[in-house]
């Protein structure tokens, strides 16, 4: 069974995503526009001790991961947590040029070779192909790193949520075991939704992420719910949105979190030396008290 | 179950729909419609819904209580028209028509027959521009003098577009898109201006449709308003729309992360002081019971089925509204130089 810190480093703050200000994270985007600023940051949070960066598969990660690669030594015990897909590549790519074509640009061996397999259609009319061949052609930027974990982004997670295919998320969990010898996650904004579903898909104890913060912003199914399927469900849950993108003061927000019972680790994002410090101080403090 | 829903059109939109109906309490998808048969024959093996190609059929045949038309733009009033004709409740996709005539035609034929007749506008189930029109309803910056709403985003990037939208006949273009939303967010905000004075469609990439609208408005009040759009424009990871309203008591600045409110010397309004006040979506967003991409989508469709449900005609984003809308369009095509013949 994978172990998953309780502090891992995500990655917003990176690629221009701020739920509170779109000027800041306009701001972000260009002080973060060479991947030398990122892996300098990566490099800050890791020197202190985290070790796992959980990361939308952006088309940019690519070059974060051959820094690694070129690195080894000094990289062996960083931890890629892969969330896939970065979902506005595909649906950009479908309002430009449909489904169908989007599906051949996107799987793994592209779309010339799986048009000389002849393939294409028997292959994508079985969703569970159709799923594998996705995320191996986003698995290939990782190959030869530590991905103990591997999660589907919420926006994929809580459509089939929606539609109830319920069996996708237990084709996706076997599936990385086996190929990538890999734990599945799963990223949600209904985590009480999602622990049913995920029960009758026959994925036992999972690893859940969710928005879990002292203000209820985007916990679908309200705060009670979230606190009863925390505290009675078994699961690996890392809380996201710990700060509600900072609506909510750093040490309440923390302290808040920390005692929320079923939370087994707590996602980040933040840019400089100062604030990744004092939010690792104040979970440990919280969690040491 | 509950009420029984079919969707005709299963792209983004449509998939989105579907999803966040299929999660309500009170509701499901039973029937879907599409042209692609790919797309149907995975949502028949796996999701087990009645599939159609044909919506005539698809509205004869599932029992239905609602449908959501989520299709190419030009073919919304054909199948609205039938939807209507068949008793059912309907929502729609934005923009309602392209054209006035038709949209204010579906309009009475959904009053006449009382059905709920709701349009895809999201971002009035934004709470931060929810927060904005209340505040300009209630006067808080006084008479409104300027209003400025502008998008911008990366949908066209590349000349290589090969769907409906890179095509004027069936919808295409940023002006049915991004500028409508901007538009229903401006009549959201200060109502539908009075005259559109100038206006002007660039193609960036697209060789058959417009990526940039810009127009003039003048409303009634001798207010101005300038629109702004742009779906080249590579440097917006999404779709951001931003709208300005200035008054004779101070401003305010929205999008959908934060509201910025400047209240003038002695006009402090409730609980916005003078000078500067922020709000974010945060603390003004009312959660949803789903969430998929965003609460406003998941918001809109709460409403139609409570609107159903409860049989209420009196509802955000009627028809009524969205011709509104399409009227604005139609009059910035006359002012470019691109109305339809």
């Amino acid at each position: 069974m994978a172990t998953i810190d309780r502090i891992l480093f995500g990655d917003n703050q990176f690629f221009g995503v701020n739920h509170m200000s779109e000027e800041k994270a306009r701001q972000q985007l260009m002080r973060f526009k060479d991947i030398a600023a990122i892996v300098e940051v990566l490099d800050t949070a890791f020197d202190m001790g985290i070790r796992t960066f959980m990361c939308t598969t952006h088309d940019r990660i690519g070059e974060i991961c051959d820094h690694m690669r070129a690195n080894r030594e000094r990289y062996k015990d960083f931890v890629f947590f892969p969330c896939m897909p970065y979902a506005h590549k595909y649906a950009n790519s479908v309002s430009q040029v449909g489904v169908m074509e989007t599906i051949q640009r996107f799987s793994a061996g592209g779309v010339v070779s799986t048009v000389i397999r002849g393939a294409v259609g028997t292959l994508t009319r079985d969703i569970y192909a159709l799923m594998k061949l996705l995320v191996d052609a986003e698995m290939k930027r990782f190959h030869g790193l530590n991905t103990p974990v591997i999660f589907v982004q919420n926006v994929v997670t809580d459509l089939l949520l929606g539609l109830k295919l319920y069996p996708v998320f237990g084709e996706f969990h076997r599936y990385v075991k086996e190929r990538y010898d890999a734990e599945a996650g799963f990223i949600t904004m209904n985590l009480p939704l999602l622990l049913d579903a995920l029960d009758q898909a026959g994925v036992d104890n999972p690893i859940v992420c969710a928005n879990i913060n002292k203000i209820d912003f985007r916990m679908s199914g309200g705060i009670h719910a979230y606190r009863e399927a925390l505290g009675t469900r078994k699961c690996r849950a890392i809380a996201m949105s710990v700060l509600a993108s900072g609506a909510i003061p750093a040490k309440e927000a923390i302290d808040w979190v920390c005692g929320m019972q079923g939370v087994q680790s707590i996602v980040f994002g933040a840019s400089t030396a100062g604030n990744i410090r004092q939010t690792k101080e104040l979970i440990e403090q919280a969690w040491a008290r | 179950m509950g009420l029984r829903v079919g969707i005709i059109g299963a792209g983004k939109m449509g998939l989105s729909h579907f999803s966040v109906v299929n999660a309500m309490r009170d509701a499901g998808v039973v029937a879907v419609c599409d042209t692609s048969r790919y797309v149907l024959s995975v949502l028949n093996k796996y999701v087990g819904v009645e599939t159609f190609t044909s919506p005539e059929e698809m509205i004869e045949r599932a029992g239905l209580d609602a449908v959501f038309i989520a299709t190419p733009s030009s073919t919304h009033f054909d199948c609205a028209r039938h939807a209507l004709d068949q008793g059912l409740h309907l929502f729609v996709e934005k923009p309602l028509t392209l054209s006035p005539v038709q949209s204010k035609a579906l309009s009475a034929m959904a009053i006449e027959r009382r059905k709920v007749n709701q349009v895809g506008f999201h971002n009035r189930f934004i709470g931060t521009f929810q927060e904005a029109a209340r505040l300009v309803k209630a006067g808080a910056l006084g008479e409104v003098s300027n209003i400025h709403g502008s998008a911008f985003g990366q949908v066209v990037i590349k000349e290589q577009n090969r769907t409906w939208r890179a095509k004027r006949s069936e919808g295409g273009g940023c002006l049915h898109d991004y500028a409508s939303h901007v538009i229903d967010l401006m009549n959201f905000l200060v109502g539908p201006p009075a005259e559109v004075r100038g206006a002007s469609l660039q193609s960036i990439f697209s060789e058959d449709v417009e990526d940039a609208v810009s127009a003039v408005f003048a409303y009634s009040n001798g207010a101005a308003g300038i629109l702004e759009t742009n779906w080249s424009d590579e440097t917006y990871r999404k779709m951001s729309t931003t709208v300005a309203v200035h008054g004779s008591k101070g401003k305010l600045v929205v999008d959908r992360q934060e509201l910025k409110l400047y209240l003038r010397q002695g006009a402090e309004f409730e609980r916005y002081v003078e000078g500067w006040n922020s709000r974010y979506i945060t603390d003004l967003q009312k959660p949803v019971s789903f969430y998929l991409r965003g609460e406003e989508y998941s918001a809109q469709v709460e409403s139609f089925l409570e609107a159903v449900l409860t049989e209420n005609t009196a509802h955000e984003n009627s028809f009524a509204s969205a011709y509104e809308t399409d009227r604005i369009v139609d009059l910035i095509l006359q002012a470019g130089g691109k109305a339809r013949a």
